[in-house]
């Protein structure tokens, strides 16, 4: 395993896909190997890209992996797919967007499956972030699964979290409503030569007017309208990203949203830790299931009962 | 659903033929025997398919060909993928593939060939069975 992360570090393509595999199917040594990762993370970029399904969320990948590409910066995109919540298969159809960038050994794109998370990530997906950076990727492109309203993961994940929209999938009142529509840093209208465009535009400008009268915030994110498929607007896009990473980098909220993010991350897994331990003991001896017949019988209630395993568990001083 | 090992497959069609539809339906038959199915689409060169299968650590590779071009597509693929030393990687192929030239292909290293009217859940067999995983 430590052979693997130095070949990951020094920089073997077929050792990072491997990595990546462990990592996501939560091998026994992935805690290991993450622990063995970290400390060469922190120099990547990471943007985050969000919508509905169909709004053109890969082919904007692809464009601005094609300018960073230009600019002489390494890519690497995590491009999440769902998994079926019955089979558990998936069809993960986002490299086909990304042909132009398919073929360039400075990118590495990666598919990955949401394996029954909700959020619009993969649980593994900040972790194959993690890889990706100690590689030496200069960015990291994560693209969430078609989201709805209530995907918000990509925020915890993100430096900058680009929102694609598109014209035909609602009302005002949509882009009025919380959720998806509040994690934005930029949003993007794609396919603006369709009709009902200019009209999205203005709704969603007029939230983020709005979002300025209601709560404080330094940042207003920009609305800018693409055309991926023709390559139109793109460069205005990377230009607000650009403008939103200064921003960050100057205003000092880069470091303070990292240590955010390195908080919940670390507490998500303290969290986990905990109740592995926790239910490795209290699901061990058996005397669990005699516990649901007594509460199935009303003989004890859930509630209580829970408290009093936490307690012989966690002896009060 | 916790996660465990599963088969990822890379379905690809390599050439210039534009006929995807068995292809596609192959890419949903995987998914729903529980494969993860990436699906790179048309138009492939070889290199782009071994490129996916390297940066996915792809299981399985199926190559799909209607045009007539599995002679030089096929063994190419695989030799690509020995040349990045993915040997471990099942290569399955399908289409219209003429009798004749299957065991040429399989000597190439092309693990099977199923041709129209191929059972879906045989062909799901097949790649259960030998699969490679370490």
């Amino acid at each position: 395993m430590d052979d693997l992360v130095a070949a990951v570090l020094q920089g073997s393509v077929k050792a990072m896909a491997r990595l990546i595999t462990l990592v996501e199917n939560e091998d026994a040594r992935a805690l290991q190997i993450m622990g063995a990762i970290y400390p060469h993370t922190g120099n990547a970029y990471v943007l985050g890209i969000t919508g509905s399904p169909g709004t053109g969320k890969s082919t904007l990948t692809d464009k601005i992996t094609s300018i960073l590409r230009e600019r002489e910066q390494t890519v690497g995109v995590i491009a999440v797919d769902p998994s079926s919540p019955f089979t558990g298969g998936a069809l993960l159809g986002d490299r086909i967007r990304m042909q132009r960038s398919s073929g360039d050994a400075e990118v590495f794109i990666r598919s990955m499956a949401t394996r029954g998370t909700l959020g619009g990530l993969a649980r593994t997906t900040n972790d194959v972030v993690k890889i990706m950076d100690a590689f030496g990727k200069n960015w990291v492109i994560v693209e969430t699964v078609g989201v709805g309203q209530d995907e918000v993961e990509i925020a915890k994940t993100a430096d900058t979290t680009i929102v694609v929209l598109a014209p035909g999938l609602g009302d005002t009142i949509q882009s009025m409503k919380a959720g998806v529509m509040e994690i934005a840093d930029l949003y993007v209208v794609n396919k603006a030569d369709r009709s009902g465009a200019d009209e999205l535009v203005n709704e969603v400008t007029f939230r983020v007017e709005q979002d300025a009268h209601i709560r404080k915030a330094v940042w207003k994110p920009p609305v800018v309208k693409t055309i991926a498929l023709e390559n139109q607007g793109t460069n205005s896009l990377m230009e607000a990203i650009e403008e939103h990473r200064s921003f960050l980098r100057q205003s000092g909220k880069l470091r303070k949203n990292r240590r955010e993010k390195t908080r919940q991350e670390t507490l998500a897994l303290l969290r986990e830790e905990i109740s592995r331990n926790v239910l490795e003991r209290v699901l061990g001896n058996g005397r669990f299931d005699a516990l649901i017949d007594d509460i199935v019988a009303h003989k004890k209630d859930p509630y209580t009962s829970v408290q009093e395993i936490v307690r012989t568990i966690f002896p009060e001083e | 659903m916790t996660a465990k090992k599963r088969v990822k497959i890379i379905m690809a069609k390599p050439g210039l033929d534009g006929h995807d539809r068995g292809a596609k339906l192959l890419a949903r038959v995987f998914a729903e025997a529980g494969m993860e199915v990436v699906y790179t689409g048309l138009r492939q060169t070889p290199e782009m398919i071994v490129d996916a299968a390297l940066q996915e650590d792809a299981d399985v590779v199926g190559l799909s060909s209607l045009s007539g071009v599995h002679n030089y597509f096929f063994p190419r693929v695989v030799q690509l993928l020995k040349e990045k030393g993915l040997d471990d990687v099942l290569v399955v192929g399908g289409g219209i593939i003429p009798e004749e030239d299957v065991a040429e292909l399989k000597k190439a290293g092309v693990a099977a060939i199923f041709g129209p009217g191929t059972r879906t859940d045989d062909i799901i067999k097949f790649i259960e069975d030998n699969v490679s995983r370490s």
